[in-house]
Formats: structure tokens, C-alpha cells, sequence
């Protein structure tokens, strides 16, 4: 069985052709039917595995002043372009109003102002974005919790939905999300209205943005226009619980 | 003269692993390409410049080949969990089966011919005889480098890098340095690893490609005979 000359060129073949297979392999997999749905079952692992790890009420952590970023990224949307956004901007969100609807006692609509006036928080924490980079800002907003008080939540309610008025698509497809209840009642889970100590600006979701400190960013929607208590993600768009989620991002963005 | 080298659940474990982990670096620089820039401490906005900037890595080496993140962290987060899981059946197979006791653990003879082995890898004079079947000190050294540091070194700057596990125990993420240091530890012990498997895979080749992978894939090893020097390696 000594290696002989043609052994060897035998095997570097089958080596560079066994690379070549797993290259077109693995795109193959990606465009499969079936395959990212067997790669997705990770997910509910990571998701079982944190929530056993991570307790219910766990903080994000946070930090101090010095910390702050000097300049707070702006991802995704920037300005949302529709005329109903720009009419409550331009009268600087004097006609806003936050809807809270579904499985709830008491749907609300209010104004800036009571939002601003329900029991809040400031924290500064790490913004995590699911491309990879970190900024550091403070936020200050209304405990989505005290909003759900006043809402009173049916008992089959299992998600908080988040509607928002920047158009994702050239359809006008309006940016989505959703959370959990544990994640709703969150000591640090904010519809935030202020950023570094001025008003949220419209780069960053203003008149209003989720803060859900133990996600990824794009949990965090911007331009959160109602809040909707659902029993399921059936006839949320795609159905799987957000915009991005719909596009293969995952719906528990703990990692 | 024939042997027994590697037991059956070393060698699916093996191939199990060396699977994972092409996928995770693959999968793991599609991820990178997001935003190809590394940074120290806790943010990336911090004021102070990047530690490194790339153009992003060509696609020919990214898993999926074309830009697709969402599709990337599905192969990274999911063969994640293989090579935990597969890492985790080692360690205890090894442990249970004194493989790591007896196989992987330098003697006290190991330790007093380092110097000479050393040189003799750099010379690529390498062991026959009954020398051949037993690991050899650098051998030992570098897998318990690569299974008891650089592998729970990449799992724990993984995990320092979810959002969700940050808020374990506070603060922890800070003995990495912060989020962005445990993303850029976790990017060196990536190619460190790189480095390992190249200098592995060139070392196999050298010491006799087809009779090593044998012994990998159906246990089979064949002694190689004494050097012509008469040296008793």
C-alpha cells in the first residue's frame, strides 16, 4: 500500500473535486425547499438554551456617559419616505397618535405627550446590530409594561406587534416586528422618545422606537406607530413575525 | 507492519469536526462581510478607528458564495451547535476512555525531547517505527492547545457576543474586553485555527497522506520502517 505517484494525484483530485462538491453543495442547500428550514432548528435551541440560561428579568448592561457613542448609527431606514410620515413630521409629531389594538380590554390612542407621561426609564446600553457593530447610546422612553397596564392584555395574547411607517419595498411594505410577553414586561424594554437627552430624531425611529436590550437591532422598529396584541403571527405578513424575519433572519435575535 | 490507530469514535468525531468547522469559517466570514471592520472594547462607534478594515473576503470562501447574511448565520448558528455538541462528546469520550490521558498528555521523555523534535519537524524528519504510532510532543501540545483553548476560546467570544447571554452574569463580557474585542478575538482564534488545520493537513501530507488518511477514516495504520540512519526516532 506504499503512496504511489498516482495514489497521490488520485487523492489531490478527489480532495479538490470533494471542495468543489461542498462549495456547489452548500449553495445548492442554501436555495433548497427543505434545507434552511433543518438549519433554522438551531434557532428554537438557541432560544430554549438562552431562556434557560438567562433569567427572565436578567439586565442588559449598562453604562455610563462616557461611554456614549459620539454619533449614533443610523441603519436601515434614515427618513421614511411616505406622505402620511412626512405630514406628522412636519408638524413635529403634534398629530401623532400610538395605537394600542388587538387582544387587549382597552385599546388606546395616545399622543406624544401621554406616552411621554407614563412611567419610563433612562439606561445607557449597547446597541448590538446584526451585521456585527456595536454603538452605545442613551435612551429615555415610556416602559412598554406600563403601556400593556393600561391596555390590559387578553390572556391569549402571546406577542406585542409592532407597526411602523417606513415603507420597506418598492410595494410600500410597512417595517413589522414582534416580541414576546416575557420581552414585552422587560425592566429595560422602552418605546423610546429620547436619544442622548434630545428628542428621538428621525434617523434614529423618531417620534418613537422599541428598545428590547437583549436582541439584535432589527428587533428594535423604528417609527412604531401602534402596538397589536396578537394570540400568533398568522396574517403578519409573511408570517413568521417581522419584516427581516420574513426575509430568513431569525425571530429570536438573542445571538 | 499493520495497526490499530484511531478508535472508531475518534475518527466519526474527527470528520464531524473538521465538517463544522470548514462550514463555521465559511459561514463565519459571510458574516464578517456584513461589516468587514474590526474594533476594541465594547462599541464600534467609540470615537477611535477601527482595528482593521477590509474590502470583505471573496466569495469563493464565504458560505453562501454571494452576499446573504441571513443565510450565513443559518449555517453558522446551527453548525455552531454540532461542533458543541460533537466537542463536548469528545471531551467526555476522551476523558472515559483515558484517550486523552494516555494519548494526548506529554510525558515526562516527551517534555526532555522537545528541543529535538522541534527540530527534526523543521528539518520534516519525521518518527518511524513504533515512534510513528504514538503522537509526538509538538502533536500533543497543539491538540490540547487547539481542544482545551482555541476551541472554548471561539465558543465563549460567541457567545460574548450575544446580546442575550451578555445579560447572564453582568459585566462578564468585559474580562474579553467588551462585545467588539470578543468579535475581534473571535475573528483571531478563527484563522488561528485556519493556521492549525494548514499546518495539520501539511503535516499529514508529508508524513504519508494516503497510509495517515487511512488510519483516519478505517483505523488502519502501517508502521513506516526505520529511517535509513538508523536513528530510533
Amino acid at each position: 500500500m506504499a503512496a504511489t505517484p498516482e495514489r497521490r494525484r488520485f487523492l489531490l483530485r478527489a480532495l479538490a473535486a470533494g471542495g468543489a462538491l461542498l462549495l456547489s453543495g452548500c449553495e445548492r442547500l442554501s436555495r433548497s425547499a427543505w434545507f434552511p428550514d433543518v438549519l433554522a432548528r438551531a434557532e428554537r435551541l438557541t432560544h430554549a438554551a438562552q431562556r434557560l440560561v438567562v433569567g427572565r428579568a436578567a439586565l442588559a448592561q449598562e453604562f455610563t456617559e462616557a461611554d456614549i457613542s459620539p454619533r449614533f448609527r443610523s441603519n436601515g431606514t434614515a427618513e421614511p419616505r411616505s406622505a402620511a410620515y412626512q405630514a406628522l413630521a412636519d408638524r413635529d409629531f403634534a398629530d401623532y397618535r400610538l395605537e394600542v389594538r388587538g387582544l387587549v380590554a382597552q385599546p388606546l390612542s395616545l399622543t406624544l405627550a401621554e406616552v411621554r407621561a407614563l412611567p419610563g426609564r433612562t439606561q445607557i446600553t449597547r446597541h448590538d446590530c446584526v451585521e456585527g457593530w456595536s454603538a452605545i447610546g442613551k435612551w429615555k422612553g415610556a416602559r412598554l409594561a406600563a403601556l400593556l397596564a393600561l391596555a390590559r392584555p387578553h390572556p391569549e395574547a402571546r406577542y406585542v406587534v409592532f407597526r411602523c411607517a417606513d415603507p420597506m419595498d418598492a410595494g410600500g411594505t410597512l417595517y413589522y416586528e414582534s416580541i414576546d410577553l416575557d420581552d414585552a414586561y422587560h425592566e429595560q424594554t422602552l418605546l423610546a422618545y429620547e436619544l442622548n437627552g434630545a428628542p428621538l430624531p428621525i434617523a434614529n425611529g423618531a417620534p418613537l422606537r422599541l428598545r428590547v436590550e437583549r436582541q439584535l437591532g432589527y428587533k428594535m422598529a423604528k417609527y412604531v406607530m401602534a402596538v397589536e396584541l396578537v394570540a400568533s403571527f398568522a396574517g403578519i405578513g409573511g408570517g413568521k413575525g417581522g419584516y427581516w424575519e420574513d426575509q430568513g433572519y431569525e425571530w429570536y435575535a438573542g445571538i | 507492519m499493520m495497526q490499530r490507530r484511531h478508535s472508531l469514535a475518534v475518527r466519526v468525531m474527527h470528520w464531524i469536526n473538521a465538517l463544522a468547522a470548514v462550514l463555521l469559517l465559511m459561514s463565519g466570514l459571510q458574516i464578517f462581510n456584513a461589516h468587514p471592520a474590526l474594533y476594541w472594547g465594547q462599541s464600534s462607534y467609540s470615537g477611535r478607528p477601527p482595528l482593521l478594515e477590509l474590502e470583505g473576503f471573496p466569495g469563493w470562501i464565504t458560505i453562501p458564495g454571494e452576499q446573504w447574511l441571513a443565510m450565513g448565520r443559518r449555517w453558522h448558528l446551527f453548525f455552531a451547535w454540532v461542533l458543541v455538541a460533537n466537542g463536548l462528546a469528545y471531551l467526555a469520550y476522551a476523558i472515559a476512555s483515558r484517550h486523552l490521558a494516555r494519548d494526548l498528555v506529554p510525558t515526562r521523555g516527551d517534555w526532555r525531547g522537545i528541543g529535538r523534535s522541534i527540530a527534526d519537524h523543521l528539518r520534516l524528519r519525521h518518527p518511524a517505527g513504533a515512534a510513528a504510532g504514538r503522537y509526538n510532543v509538538l502533536q500533543k501540545l497543539a491538540y490540547l492547545a487547539v481542544i482545551f483553548v482555541l476551541l472554548p476560546l471561539m465558543a465563549i467570544t460567541g457567545w460574548a457576543m450575544s446580546p442575550g447571554l451578555d445579560s447572564v452574569v453582568p459585566h462578564w463580557v468585559e474580562l474579553l474586553g467588551g462585545r467588539q474585542s470578543a468579535r475581534t478575538l473571535h475573528f483571531i482564534c478563527a484563522w488561528t485555527l485556519a493556521a492549525f488545520v494548514a499546518v495539520h493537513v501539511f503535516e499529514v501530507a508529508v508524513t504519508g497522506l494516503w497510509n495517515n488518511l487511512r488510519s483516519m477514516i478505517t483505523g488502519r495504520y502501517r508502521l513506516p520502517a526505520e529511517s535509513r540512519d538508523g536513528r530510533d526516532a
